[in-house]
């Protein structure tokens, strides 16, 4: 039994070294250096036809070009947008069914936020790309029906269930004590909410935000039905983007084993992992610290 | 709050709406016909089953024992127990996608071929995407849920009950075995099925690793290729040569796809539900 109990374990590290190893080429191997090396996709690159030195991200055309920051901004846009909707709505529903709801909108609750949960997110996917994607458009004008806005929002559906259960467990396991003491002292309900309650919980919820944010890095199928998939790098949310999940999901499919392209999704595919690991690591770092802290665990 | 719930109802009554007026007896038991325009979706849903069965049957064991060890055997501060905790947590968090690579870079690549070269002298059997390499790849994706449920049911478990076996002189491998298991399996029953709500709809990790778009048989060694029901989703939402056309089908594939979720979390519940009254009697 002792060592089915490492599998979890075992699959960490085997994870790790199974994609590494086939990204490895991309540092190792002077045939593939020929076509793209791992410092020339962090540089803007003089390409023949072009003005001057550019990020291009073109692995299929008689020039493959990697470059690896439109991807990045891609990711890191869609993300933005995702979190700037689901937190406020996560935190304040978290706030709102912790405090002030009854118990009978609590069990209404709970069910309805892990059936959000469940949806799995190639139905999300497919309602931002054909329902959500038009209705936008109408409402605002944008001159790409598919962008990082509708990948955004359909993005933070499957968000907002993550950071909400964290921040729930959070807020309610902020001792009683506060709040008799602080209606003890005169205060309205929120004023306790916000000045003693929201800050005793405050590591927690930043916890749960953090998840939230691990979620959005690594999602796939929400961004690859409903962004755009264009490798741009713009400021503006209207655009389409490519991220980097979605532009291993969409190209995997048609490159050559062991060759660059093949070589360097999979390093895109380790740099997710380091970078999901490490924001997962610190949520979850911060709540064993806020579990200690209140005296749940050891 | 509100807000959410609103999104959601608007979610389900736009799939119920466009969905309902396919969903025929003829649309669950056939395949797919005259290019996805017409016919059913039978070949996906038999796959989904096999993929789905194929995974509990790999997740089970390793989740149960997994935690079973964290919480009858290991000590809570011990160096072990909390990297087992550190890899169990983050193992949750890993992209789908991620999950998709590892099962094509270890399971088909390096197992797949190291089993072709063993048993079948090099021809390609294993060595591609396959049935078994996706259910293993989604086993390991859905081992966090497995031990997340398990251990809160042998939480749930009372202490009286262990150490009664242990005054009537059960070893701790007998007290697990034959007293707190036993009590367990509602719990486990939960993880089982929460993990094979996940595995129905997850796509990614399929994506490389086993699903097909339209095969003419249903898959019926561990080695050939299957449909499932949320790549086609995917597909048809994303690649069909006729958008119109499709669109029936794509509405009805993908209500099908949500009613089961919405099944399985929804037994999950009850069954949680019903463990926490029974055992609420007995503490």
């Amino acid at each position: 039994m002792q060592t089915l109990a490492f599998t979890a374990v075992a699959a960490m590290i085997l994870i790790l070294i199974f994609i590494a190893k086939e990204a490895w080429p991309l540092i190792a191997s002077p045939v593939i250096h020929k076509e793209v090396t791992l410092a020339r996709m962090w540089f803007a690159q003089q390409w023949p036809g072009y003005d001057g030195p550019e990020h291009i991200w073109q692995p299929v055309s008689e020039v493959p070009k990697y470059a690896v920051w439109p991807l990045i901004v891609g990711t890191v846009k869609v993300t933005v947008v995702a979190m700037l909707v689901a937190v406020p709505l996560a935190v304040g529903s978290a706030i709102f069914i912790s405090q002030y709801a009854g118990p009978r909108l609590r069990e209404i609750a709970k069910p309805t936020i892990e059936f959000l949960a469940g949806i799995p997110s190639v139905v999300l996917g497919f309602f931002a790309l054909i329902v959500m994607a038009s209705w936008l458009q109408s409402l605002f004008g944008f001159d790409s029906r598919l962008n990082a806005l509708v990948a955004g929002v359909a993005l933070s559906f499957a968000v907002i269930p993550v950071v909400f259960t964290v921040c729930e467990e959070a807020l309610g396991a902020v001792p009683r004590s506060y709040l008799e003491a602080s209606v003890a002292l005169g205060a309205a309900r929120w004023q306790t909410i916000t000045k003693v309650i929201a800050p005793a919980a405050a590591p927690g919820i930043a916890a749960g935000i953090a998840l939230g944010l691990g979620r959005a890095f690594g999602e796939t199928m929400i961004v690859l039905m409903a962004s755009g998939n264009a490798a741009i790098i713009s400021a503006n949310p209207a655009d389409s983007v490519r991220t980097i999940s979605a532009t291993i999901a969409a190209e995997l499919a048609e490159v050559v084993f062991g060759g660059a392209h093949y070589t360097v999704l999979f390093a895109l595919a380790v740099l997710l992992f380091l970078v999901t690991f490490g924001i997962n690591f610190l949520g979850d770092f911060a709540i064993v610290r806020m579990k200690r802290r209140m005296g749940v665990l050891p | 709050m509100l807000l959410v719930l609103a999104v959601l109802l608007v979610i389900v009554i736009d799939v119920v709406r466009n969905g309902v007026s396919r969903l025929t007896l003829d649309f669950l038991s056939k395949g797919p016909s005259e290019g996805m325009t017409a016919g059913g979706i039978l070949p996906a849903i038999v796959g989904t089953v096999a993929m789905v069965v194929l995974m509990t049957v790999a997740a089970l064991p390793a989740g149960v024992a997994t935690a079973v060890y964290l919480h009858e055997y290991a000590s809570p501060t011990a160096v072990t127990t909390r990297i087992i905790r550190v890899a169990v947590n983050n193992l949750a968090g890993v992209p789908s996608i991620v999950f998709g690579l590892f099962g094509l870079g270890f399971f088909v690549q390096f197992a797949g071929r190291g089993i072709d070269k063993v048993f079948f002298g090099g021809a390609k059997v294993y060595g591609q995407p396959a049935l078994l390499w996706a259910a293993l790849t989604m086993a390991v994706l859905t081992l966090p849920v497995v031990i997340v449920a398990t251990e809160e049911a042998l939480a749930a478990v009372s202490r009286d009950v262990r150490l009664a076996s242990a005054a009537l002189g059960a070893t701790r491998f007998q007290t697990v075995v034959r007293v707190v298991l036993p009590q367990a399996v509602p719990g486990i029953l939960t993880g089982a099925i929460l993990a094979v709500s996940r595995g129905a709809g997850e796509v990614a990790p399929i994506l490389f690793t086993g699903a097909a778009y339209f095969l003419p048989t249903l898959p019926h060694a561990l080695h050939d290729q299957f449909m499932q029901l949320g790549y086609h989703v995917y597909v048809l939402a994303t690649q069909s040569p006729d958008v119109d056309a499709t669109r029936p089908l794509l509405y009805s594939t993908v209500l099908v796809l949500l009613g089961l979720t919405f099944a399985l979390n929804a037994s999950a519940i009850v069954v949680r539900s019903r463990m926490r009254r029974k055992l609420g009697s007995h503490a």
